[in-house]
């Protein structure tokens, strides 16, 4: 039945650093290839080389333009997938029982044995995390790759979720978000990590590490020409003392 | 959860794959290793069931890109060619006749050997993005063409030469900041497509760590998106800026100079008497530079033991003139009030308290975080040292700076900036990845004296010392069709690919009768002037037959190229060759160890075609090159494997250096039937660590420079110091005040003269400096989106939907001062075309700057693509915007649009007006429709579900 | 969100077999055999299509009978087996009326109770999506209920009247006077509930608005997507306004104007008070789907 588990014994889920993400669509373009051979059907494309091509993708790189009052103007990188939320909307509305989150780890899945395609879970994510495979007619999701992180066929350092694996720029971490001392959660306190429109209410287990600021300039190391005995007695005679230190 | 409340059971040990085969990636300049799980299909079929990277290989330790991890679709794209194919249309309508592998290679014999018998130089073969340039450039030149290049002379070979000429080696791939130690990156330009991962990695590492980014781009896009802070500097002014801070570093002193003393040439001493010697170094009669010794007052060659070289004073010089070291002629220059931050600002759009403070925290970082790795070493003096002294700044850049007319120039102040600091080969800052860095000394100089029926005089490439070294007649003309290394373009180390086709079509200077052509797009994405190019393709003499009479090209895919192409050798996918990543072309190791690779085939092709180097060698033999056949006149090699493995380069010395002789040999040794397979039991590659105490200084390091040489790098060690003042420029700078045998034409001497400075200079883009600033008021440049890679991107189904039109971005101010509205239309002119585009506002870029993502716009029919593909409609090249020469400027000469010292294709420096437009169907120009030989893509994909 | 006409006639129809049977349930109607069987079998024939028209809806239907086991926690999975447990017990009613011209009125309360429930919990289906504050945020139940109500009774009048029942027919006015007044208050409501009523906005769905003015600069990908074709539907001002116009007119204004004038003509003129009624909620359903705002558009730079 699709209630939400009381309490799950983990909490995993995946912590995105905006900081470093340089937008490159790694962890999407892995995750695709990943799922689309894995847990469930394909992820189809339509009009794959056509005039109107669209596809069933689990994670999207959205890109943003901030504009802050003082500074020039910024562009973060914003990777979205499932949040994997503890109260998730997506599951209490589903008809079918396919939609669930599980006891053990928190995840969100989709049983596309029971989905019958109605959509209706799409609507109910705040988050656009879901998407309806149009071929196969079933709700495609986010899994954490489950056909990964304890896939006994893979060895230990592989498993973890695709897009984490393949991210470059190591702006993707994966753990048990509900452990206070996991290394996740550590880097979350360390940096402020914040959940996405926490208003909704579903509780989001992903957490998004904020941009470091940019272009402040405050921390200015000290003024050269303060340190420049040269610019008073003239470039070349500091050259000669310089000389001198070098012995 | 089911019905009954119970969670539905999920696999979670699912099989993987039936085999894991490693190869080395293909989608772009990175070559990362790369994990190729296979798995059976229901026909019992091996399919490509996943791609990774590789965890254990060198360059990119695990990750994988977006492109590299949409392989699957690049492998099994529909654009793929079949078969070989002979044009029957009219060239570009795309009609063709599949033809077999025999008949294919006996036109190209026919072509290829009635030219040789002729003239060899009526062959010009060029490559793109080859990453076999050793063996495609030892083939031409047994063929004896002179027309040889890839296509590093419209990419970034600014950044190859600057780097060479100055410290032996480039940015591009060639080194890499010491990502481990460094506190401070600072980035020009677009840099995403050469070692992006390693480049994304270290990023990610650097911040995480605490360290800074800063990022210097008209646009704020890719690294610039994560720099700590962003300095969207106006294009083509980035020497400027450069040189400011250089400026403010030696007015403050804040220079490295014991590091400048020991390990550049600033002490050298250059002749300051007027004559035919001003300007050059004064040597002793072992041609050795001399310093001034501060210990014992007399000159002495500059890798004497205990010397204090003197870096200012004047002295006497060996030929009895005065002298004057390097660096009193550098800090002079520099210290000029035309340097100031102050007199740069408005040029650069960036306040002189902004140059000034990143002076500022770029030196305090540099000295004040200074750091020391203990470790004994010895130098090229024999003086010993306890340790290596850390500089933890570090700089990159490439066609950002490369691709303007100064960007050599550009590139040397970068390099120049980075010596004074003292962070190049030293922990923490610039670091070069073996067998670089090497000297010039220690590349060849350019050859291009062809005779018929016979080999090249040497190789084609390489780095002109002097004068002598350039490949002209006695009358001045060019000897080669692109006029590569001649007064027009001294130092163009990598050709000038882009030249070849307008050269050819004018018969400037001489006709061609065979282009012969590898994966270069050059009717397309890679040519400036790509309408003009497609009429010279097309152009017919009186005769009737083309201009450019036979072209031979190779691609795996549909290109737009291939429809200009008169006999098509179909190559295969990346996964399905041969290929060697070799120490003999560009590295791929590490900063800390020597890595080659290789690709093999981990699929079958399932079509009639062939790896391009396999075909090539069978031409090879064909034509009975030298080198290529045996005694008997039978092929040497079965194919590029074969080569790879028994092919030798000099004694004991082949295309790869791990497991040679009985498998035990590292860069020298017999050639090793098994080689291949111990490769592949590697995982694809080969890597030899750098002892610890060779680590850093490698120029100057014996015990780096002995173990290069073990390893065949070098056959002796080759210490040399970095090149602040870059003699061989002065000679040609002095070749243009009329002193020496080979002298410039008169209207060239003036530019030369300012070009060829052996102190890095400024010179305004050369397009900037002959339109009217007032009618064309905008910069327009490209940047490379991460997850698309050239035109070679848009069959893809998947990056496609990321990437499928490329609106240009323009600043909020110019929308505001022209009307023109986000998500509307624009007309955008320069002096040589117009282009109507899709347009969208930005806000974080340079606010004369216009851009869009580089190569997405397509040519109808290419690429299998369906009709109405939003890549024809609503995606656009630049490139017709962009003329391969500049506007006339009343002198009765049309100068080209490059760089004057390399030749390098300057297409940042475009400039443009713009106007809104009517809503258009499709952007404009529209180049009618090509034929596909085949056919469109699949309506629907659901790759993955024949495991279900 | 996208108007997907499976779902536009799925509501309105369903929603008028589903008021029929209120009507009926209630006692509505002359006790006549052959108006009970017109009756009923109508009731059952436009709650069965219409319901079955939302099968069209589904992308994998041959799951469709797993609808039925979530009733505990899914409105939609609820309203699928109220909708089977209305019908079966209103065609027993039906048929004991039928066949034995006995209306049970307990039975018939009972179907039409439970009637109401499904109209309930097909409102509620989208009344429970905090993500789109348009339905969330609004009277939808009392939307759903009314516009189910009403035309429940129209069509029972109407139906009433062709079988010879020559009384006036005066409750249709009020009837249409209050669906009028319920779609007015609803549409003031909704008026105010676009993606940004619940708090939510491009800077806190990313959590970049601490840093500055947020907007979308590049969407994920430059090609439509399911996720914008779905819940980022744009209608144009002009065209909603359109819309709403004819909803308003052909919905209720001219319904009522109708049933005036059948008021002293024919109450066979009820059947274009119906038809016209129907067709306005149509109208009025489309706009109640296209005007919809989904927070998750919030993401692809849509306030």
């Amino acid at each position: 039945m699709t209630t939400l588990p009381d309490s799950t014994q983990k909490k995993l889920g995946l912590v995105i650093d905006l900081d470093i993400c340089v937008g490159c669509h790694a962890c999407a373009v892995n995750c695709k290839e990943w799922n689309t051979g894995g847990y469930g059907s394909a992820l189809s494309d339509q009009d794959a080389y056509g005039a109107e091509a669209t596809g069933t993708w689990l994670n999207r790189i959205h890109t943003y333009e901030v504009t802050p009052d003082h500074g020039p103007a910024q562009i973060i990188h914003f990777p979205k997938s499932c949040l994997h939320c503890e109260d998730a909307p997506c599951v209490t509305v589903c008809p079918t029982g396919a939609s669930y989150k599980r006891a053990e780890d928190g995840i969100v899945l989709v049983n596309e044995d029971a989905c019958m395609g109605c959509g209706l879970c799409a609507w109910a994510c705040p988050y656009g995390a879901r998407e309806l495979d149009a071929k196969a007619g079933v709700m495609k999701k986010c899994t954490l790759c489950v056909d990964r992180i304890y896939n006994e066929n893979l060895p230990e350092e592989d498993r973890v979720p695709a897009c984490v694996r393949a991210c470059p720029a190591g702006a993707r971490h994966f753990g048990d978000l509900g452990d206070p001392d996991s290394e996740v959660n550590q880097i979350v306190a360390d940096r402020g990590g914040f959940g996405l429109m926490v208003e909704q209410g579903t509780k989001p287990v992903n957490r998004y590490l904020p941009p470091r600021p940019r272009d402040a300039h405050e921390s200015s190391p000290v003024d050269l020409v303060e340190l420049a005995e040269p610019e008073a007695k003239g470039f070349l005679g500091w050259l000669d003392r310089a000389l001198e230190k070098v012995g | 959860m089911a019905a009954d409340g119970t969670e539905p059971k999920v696999e979670t040990s699912p099989k993987v794959s039936d085999e894991v085969r490693c190869t080395t990636c293909y989608m772009c300049a990175c070559r990362c290793g790369i994990n190729v799980h296979l798995r059976e299909d229901a026909d019992g079929k091996m399919k490509v069931r996943y791609i990774e990277g590789n965890r254990r290989h060198p360059v990119n330790k695990g990750v994988l890109c977006a492109k590299g991890s949409a392989g699957i679709m690049q492998h099994y794209s529909p654009a793929r060619l079949r078969k070989p194919l002979k044009r029957v249309g009219e060239r570009g309508a795309g009609e063709f006749q599949e033809i077999e592998w025999d008949e294919a290679l006996q036109i190209a014999t026919g072509w290829l050997e009635a030219v040789r018998q002729d003239d060899p130089k009526k062959l010009a073969f060029f490559t793109g993005r080859d990453q076999s340039q050793s063996f495609t450039s030892w083939w031409a030149q047994q063929y004896g063409t002179p027309n040889y290049a890839a296509h590093g002379g419209f990419c970034s070979v600014n950044m190859a030469a600057g780097g060479i000429y100055t410290l032996g080696g480039a940015f591009w791939e060639f080194g890499s900041p010491d990502w481990d130690r460094t506190k401070l990156f600072m980035v020009f330009g677009v840099a995403e497509d050469h070692d992006s991962n390693p480049i994304k990695a270290g990023i990610g590492k650097l911040k995480t760590a605490g360290g800074r980014v800063i990022g210097v781009n008209p646009v704020r896009t890719g690294y610039n998106a994560v720099a700590d802070e962003w300095v969207g500097i106006t294009p083509g002014t980035d020497g400027l800026f450069i040189l400011a801070m250089v400026h403010e570093l030696l007015r403050s002193g804040h220079v490295d100079i014991e590091y400048l003393s020991r390990w550049t040439n600033a002490g050298y001493l250059v002749e300051r008497s007027p004559g035919e010697r001003f300007g050059l170094f004064t040597r002793d009669k072992d041609d050795k530079p001399l310093v001034w010794d501060l210990n014992t007052g007399e000159a002495v060659p500059f890798d004497t033991p205990g010397t204090k070289p003197a870096l200012k004073g004047e002295f006497p010089s060996v030929e009895g003139g005065r002298c004057v070291p390097v660096f009193e002629l550098m800090a002079r220059k520099y210290l000029e009030p035309e340097y100031a931050p102050e007199a740069v600002a408005e040029k650069c759009g960036i306040s002189a308290a902004t140059i000034k403070r990143l002076a500022a925290e770029i030196a305090d970082i540099a000295f004040n975080q200074a750091f020391e790795i203990p470790c004994e070493w010895t130098d090229f003096r024999g003086e010993k040292h306890l340790s290596f002294k850390g500089r933890p700044v570090s700089f990159h850049a490439m066609r950002g700076i490369s691709a303007h007319s100064n960007g050599f120039q550009t590139c040397r102040a970068l390099h120049i900036l980075q010596l004074l600091l003292g962070a190049v080969e030293t922990p923490g800052s610039f670091r070069f990845k073996p067998p670089y860095p090497k000297p010039v000394e220690a590349h060849p100089a350019p050859h291009a004296n062809s005779v018929p029926g016979s080999p090249l005089n040497g190789p084609h490439l390489g780095f002109p010392r002097s004068p002598d070294d350039l490949a002209i007649e006695d009358d001045g003309t060019a000897k080669r069709i692109d006029k590569a290394f001649t007064w027009e373009n001294p130092l163009s180390s990598h050709g000038m690919m882009h030249m070849v086709i307008s050269n050819a079509y004018a018969g400037d200077p001489y006709p061609i009768d065979v282009l012969f052509m590898y994966m270069a797009n050059m009717s397309w994405n890679s040519s400036m002037n790509t309408k003009g190019v497609i009429e010279m393709l097309t152009a017919k003499r009186d005769d009737g037959e083309y201009v450019i009479p036979k072209i031979i090209y190779s691609d795996a895919y549909s290109s737009e190229m291939v429809a200009y192409s008169d006999l098509i050798l179909p190559d295969t996918t990346y996964l399905e060759r041969h290929d060697c990543i070799s120490l003999l072309d560009r590295p791929i190791g590490e900063i800390d160890a020597a890595c080659d690779a290789i690709r093999w085939p981990v699929v079958e092709p399932d079509r009639d075609v062939r790896g391009f180097q396999s075909a090539l060698l069978d031409l090879g033999a064909r034509l009975s090159l030298p080198g290529f056949v045996n005694d008997d006149g039978s092929a040497k090699y079965a194919d590029y494997a074969d080569y790879m493995v028994n092919h030798q380069r000099r004694p004991g010395v082949g295309p790869l250096a791990g497991w040679r002789g009985n498998g035990g040999g590292e860069g020298r040794g017999e050639p090793n039937p098994d080689q291949l397979q111990r490769y592949i039991e590697n995982g694809g590659f080969w890597e030899c660590h750098i002892p610890d105490k060779a680590r850093f200084m490698k120029p100057f390091n014996m015990e780096y420079q002995d173990w290069a040489v073990e390893r065949g790098f070098f056959d002796k060690p080759f210490p040399y110091v970095f090149q602040l003042y870059a003699e061989p420029l002065r000679k040609f700078q002095m070749a243009a005040e009329g002193y020496g045998d080979k002298l410039p034409p008169e209207h060239l001497r003036d530019r030369l003269q300012m070009a060829m400075d052996p102190l890095p200079v400024w010179w305004e883009p050369f397009e900037g400096m002959q339109v009217d600033n007032s009618e064309f008021p905008y910069h327009a440049i490209t940047q490379r989106p991460a997850a698309m890679y050239h035109a070679w991107g848009s069959q893809n189904a998947w990056l496609r939907q990321i990437h499928g039109e490329n609106p240009l971005y323009v600043p909020g101010p110019i929308m505001e001062a022209h009307g023109l509205e986000d998500g509307g239309w624009a007309r955008v002119s320069s002096h040589h075309g117009s282009i109507v585009v899709p347009i969208r506002r930005m806000e974080a870029v340079n606010c004369k700057t216009m851009w869009s993502w580089n190569a997405i716009g397509k040519r109808e029919g290419a690429w299998a693509l369906g009709d109405g593909a939003p890549e024809t409609t609503r995606g656009f090249l630049l490139n017709h915007l962009i003329h391969e020469l500049l506007p006339p400027k009343g002198d009765g000469l049309r100068w080209s649009n490059s760089d004057p010292v390399t030749g390098q294709a300057a297409w940042y420096d475009l400039r443009v007006k713009i106007e809104p437009a009517e809503e258009h169907e499709a952007s404009e120009p529209r180049v009618s429709a090509q034929k596909s030989p085949v056919g469109q893509g699949p309506e629907d994909l659901a790759y993955g579900e024949e495991w279900k | 969100m996208h108007p997907a006409p499976s779902l536009i006639f799925f509501t309105v129809l369903s929603g008028l077999g589903l008021g029929l049977i209120i009507s009926l349930g209630f006692g509505f109607g002359p006790q006549d055999q052959g108006f009970a069987l017109v009756a009923c079998f109508l009731a059952l024939a436009i709650t069965g299509g219409g319901g079955s028209l939302s099968v069209l809806h589904l992308a994998n239907p041959k799951n469709a009978w797993r609808a039925f086991s979530q009733w505990r926690s899914s409105w939609l999975s609820r309203e699928a087996c109220l909708m089977v447990a209305t019908m079966g017990l209103f065609a027993l009613y039906a048929a004991i009326w039928v066949f034995s011209g006995y209306r049970l009125w307990g039975l018939g309360l009972l179907a039409a109770t439970l009637a109401l429930s499904t109209v309930y919990a097909t409102a509620m289906i989208y009344a429970q999506i905090k993500a789109v504050p348009t339905w969330s945020f609004t009277p939808t139940p009392a939307l759903f209920l009314t516009l189910s109500i009403v035309g429940g009774i129209i069509t029972c009048r109407l139906l009433q009247g062709i079988f010879g029942d020559t009384g006036e027919a005066w409750h249709v006015l009020p009837a249409i006077a209050v669906a009028a007044g319920v779609s007015i208050w609803w549409t003031t409501q909704a008026a105010g509930a676009g993606r940004t009523a619940t708090g939510s906005s491009i800077a806190s769905a990313t959590g970049l608005g601490r840093q500055g003015q947020v907007r979308l600069f590049e969407g994920p990908h430059t090609g439509r997507n399911y996720l914008l074709d779905e819940m980022a539907y744009r209608i144009g001002r002009k065209r909603a306004f359109e819309l709403r116009r004819i909803g308003a007119y052909v919905g209720f204004l001219i319904p009522l104007a109708l049933a005036v004038i059948a008021l002293f003509t024919s109450s066979w003129l009820l059947l274009a008070v119906l038809v016209c009624h129907i067709a306005g909620v149509m109208a009025l359903r489309w706009l109640f789907f296209a005007e919809a705002e989904h927070v998750q558009a919030l993401y692809y730079g849509q306030e």
